[in-house]
C-alpha cells in the first residue's frame, strides 16, 4: 500500500524531468526547428558545436566560472565562519546580514547591480566617472564581464557558504579545541589542524555542489549582459536557451544541454557518494 | 552548541575580527541600501548621486511602479502561483518521505537515489521537450502547468529535508498507533503529520521564496501579459518600459518587502532549512 505513496511526486517528476531528458537526448541528433518534423543527422550538432567559437567560450567560461567559485567564495565563507566563531556576540546578526542577498530574487539583484552600481549613468559607478576616476562599466567590456556577472552572483552567494560553515564549525566537539588551547597551539593552526580537518567533509560537498550550480548558472549572466557584449560572457545554459527560443535550432540547444549534463554527470556521482554515507547510518 | 572556551583571549584579536566582519556587513547591504534609498528619490536626482540622501520623498514612485508593473494583477498570479506550487509540495513530498525515511519498500534507495540525482539535473536538460511539448498541450500562460513544472524541481528537495523530520520520530509511536488498529492512511495522517507539521511549515516557507523568486520557468513559460509573475513583470519594466531608476527601485522594493519581512521573522527556520537542505541532503 505504501507504493501508492510515491505514486504523486515520481509521476510528476517523471512527465515533468525524466521524459523530456530522455527526449533531449535524442533530439541531440536531430534537426528540429520546434514545429516542422525532425530530421535525424547523427552527430552533425555536436560536429557543428565543435567548429562553433561561442561554443568553446560558453564552455571555457562555464570553467573559469566554476574556477572563481571553487575558490573565492569559500575562502571568504571559511574565513568570514571561523571570525563568527572567535566573535561568538553578535554572530547571528552577522549570519543573518550575509544571508540575506540568498533571499532576493536574482532577477532584482542583477538589476540592482546594473543600474545602481555598474551604470555610468544612474550608478556609483557613473558617479566616479564624473567625479575624473577612469572607472568603466565591466558588463560593456568584453574583457571583464564575466567578471562583472561573477562579482555580482559572489556577492550574492558567499553568505550561503558562511551560514553553512559556520554551522559545522559549531559542531565540532568543544574538547578538541579546548585540548588545542591549553596546548598554547595558535589560533590559525587550530584552524589549520583541528578545525578545517573537522569540517572537511562539509567543504567537499559544497565543492561538488559548486561545480554543479557553476554549469548551471543562467539568471545573472541572462539578465546582465544576454551573454555579450560579442558573445564574451556566453556560458553554456544562455547558449542552449538562446539556441532554442531565438534561433529555433533546438536540436543544437538539445547537443548543449547534454554538454552541460555531462559535467554535472560527474560531479552529481561524487553527490550521491558523499550523501550515500548519510543514508548508511 | 556553545563554545565555552575562549578560542582567542588577546582584545586586538577581537577587534580585528569585528572590524573584518563589519565591513563584511556593509558590503553586504551596499547594494540593498541603495536600493531602499533610490526607490525615493526623483530619476533626475539619482543620475546626480545615487548615493545621497533624496531631496525630495517621491513617494508616488511606488504608485506608478504598481500601475506600470501591474502589479495588481501580476501580484496576484506570484501569489497563485506560489500557494499552489507549496500545497502540491508540501502534500506530494511528506507522502514520498515518509516512505524513503521508514523504508516501507524495498526500492527505497534506488527512489532516494533517483531524486537525490534529479536535485542536481540541469533545467536545460528537460526544458526544451517540455517547452514544445506544454506548447503543443496548449499548456503555456497556464499557471497550474508551472506549479507542476516547479513542483518537480522542487519536491525532491522537500522530501530530502522532510525525511530528516520523519527519521527523528521514535518507531515506537507508530508501532503503539498499529496496535490501537488504526491503519496505514490513519498512522501517517494522525500520527506522524502532525509531529511533522514544523518541517512541513518550513518547506512551505523556502518553497515559497523560491517559487516567489523564480525567473527562468516563470519567463519562458508565462509570457501572456495576464498571466505573468511580479519578477517578470518586474524584468520587463525595468527592461524595456522605462529608464526611470526611482520606479524601477520601487517596483524591486514592493516586491522584496514581503520577502525580507518574512526572514526577519522566520530568520532560524529559512536559514536552518535552506543549508540543512542542501548539506544534509
Amino acid at each position: 500500500m505504501h507504493r501508492l505513496y510515491l505514486v504523486p511526486t515520481l509521476l510528476i517528476n517523471v512527465v515533468i524531468i525524466f521524459i523530456p531528458a530522455l527526449l533531449t537526448v535524442a533530439l541531440a541528433f536531430f534537426r528540429w526547428d520546434g514545429i516542422t518534423t525532425p530530421v535525424f543527422i547523427g552527430l552533425q550538432n555536436f560536429q557543428a558545436l565543435w567548429n562553433d567559437r561561442v561554443f568553446w567560450t560558453a564552455l571555457t567560461n562555464n570553467l573559469i566560472w566554476t574556477g572563481i567559485f571553487l575558490t573565492i567564495p569559500i575562502f571568504m565563507g571559511l574565513l568570514a565562519a571561523t571570525l563568527l566563531l572567535i566573535a561568538k556576540r553578535g554572530s547571528m546578526f552577522f549570519q543573518v546580514i550575509y544571508f540575506l542577498p540568498m533571499i532576493i530574487a536574482t532577477a532584482i539583484l542583477a538589476r540592482v547591480w546594473q543600474g545602481m552600481i555598474f551604470s555610468p549613468v544612474s550608478g556609483v559607478n557613473g558617479m566616479l566617472q564624473r567625479m575624473g576616476f577612469p572607472t568603466v562599466d565591466p558588463l560593456t567590456q568584453p574583457s571583464t564581464a564575466l567578471l562583472g556577472i561573477a562579482t555580482v552572483d559572489l556577492w550574492h552567494w558567499w553568505g550561503f557558504l558562511c551560514v553553512i560553515f559556520f554551522a559545522a564549525l559549531r559542531q565540532v566537539p568543544q574538547e578538541q579545541i579546548e585540548f588545542a588551547r591549553l596546548e598554547g597551539v595558535s589560533f590559525w593552526k587550530t584552524m589549520r589542524y583541528v578545525l578545517i580537518p573537522a569540517i572537511w567533509p562539509t567543504i567537499t560537498l559544497m565543492m561538488i555542489m559548486t561545480v554543479i550550480w557553476s554549469f548551471l548558472v543562467f539568471d545573472f549572466v541572462y539578465i546582465l549582459t544576454q551573454g555579450g557584449p560579442a558573445f564574451s560572457s556566453e556560458v553554456l545554459s544562455t547558449l542552449a536557451y538562446r539556441s532554442a527560443f531565438y534561433d529555433l535550432a533546438v536540436g543544437k540547444a538539445a547537443a548543449v544541454a547534454v554538454v552541460i549534463s555531462l559535467f554535472g554527470l560527474v560531479a552529481t556521482a561524487f553527490y550521491i557518494r558523499a550523501q550515500a554515507k548519510e543514508f548508511h547510518q | 552548541m556553545k563554545h565555552e572556551v575562549k578560542l582567542v583571549e588577546n582584545r586586538t584579536t577581537l577587534i580585528l575580527t569585528y572590524a573584518v566582519l563589519s565591513i563584511a556587513l556593509v558590503i553586504t547591504l551596499f547594494p540593498i541600501a541603495l536600493l531602499v534609498l533610490n526607490s525615493l528619490k526623483p530619476a533626475a536626482q539619482i543620475v546626480q548621486n545615487p548615493l545621497a540622501w533624496p531631496e525630495t520623498f517621491r513617494w508616488d514612485n511606488f504608485s506608478r511602479a504598481w500601475e506600470d508593473a501591474r502589479f495588481s494583477q501580476t501580484m496576484l498570479n506570484s501569489v497563485i502561483l506560489t500557494a499552489t506550487t507549496i500545497v502540491l509540495v508540501c502534500t506530494t513530498s511528506s507522502l514520498t518521505a515518509y516512505v524513503l525515511a521508514r523504508r516501507k519498500i524495498e526500492s527505497w534507495k534506488i527512489v532516494t537515489f533517483y531524486l537525490l540525482g534529479t536535485t542536481t539535473a540541469p533545467i536545460q536538460l528537460f526544458l526544451f521537450p517540455l517547452y514544445f511539448g506544454f506548447a503543443k498541450l496548449g499548456l503555456i500562460n497556464n499557471p497550474f502547468a508551472v506549479a507542476l513544472i516547479y513542483t518537480a524541481i522542487f519536491s525532491p528537495f522537500a522530501v530530502m529535508l522532510l525525511r530528516t523530520y520523519f527519521l527523528a520520530i521514535p518507531r515506537e509511536l507508530e508501532e503503539a498507533a498499529q496496535i490501537d488498529g488504526a491503519n496505514h492512511w490513519q498512522v501517517f495522517t494522525k500520527v506522524m503529520l502532525p509531529i511533522v507539521s514544523p518541517g512541513i511549515l518550513t518547506v512551505a516557507l523556502i518553497i515559497g521564496l523560491y517559487s516567489w523568486n523564480e525567473f527562468l520557468i516563470a519567463t519562458t513559460f508565462l509570457q501572456g501579459s495576464d498571466n505573468m509573475t511580479a519578477i517578470v513583470s518586474f524584468f520587463l519594466l525595468s527592461g524595456q518600459y522605462t529608464s526611470d531608476w526611482g520606479e524601477i527601485m520601487a517596483a524591486a522594493l514592493i516586491i522584496v518587502l514581503p520577502v525580507v519581512v518574512l526572514f526577519v521573522l522566520l530568520q532560524r527556520r529559512f536559514i536552518e532549512g535552506m543549508a540543512g537542505g542542501s548539506v544534509k541532503g
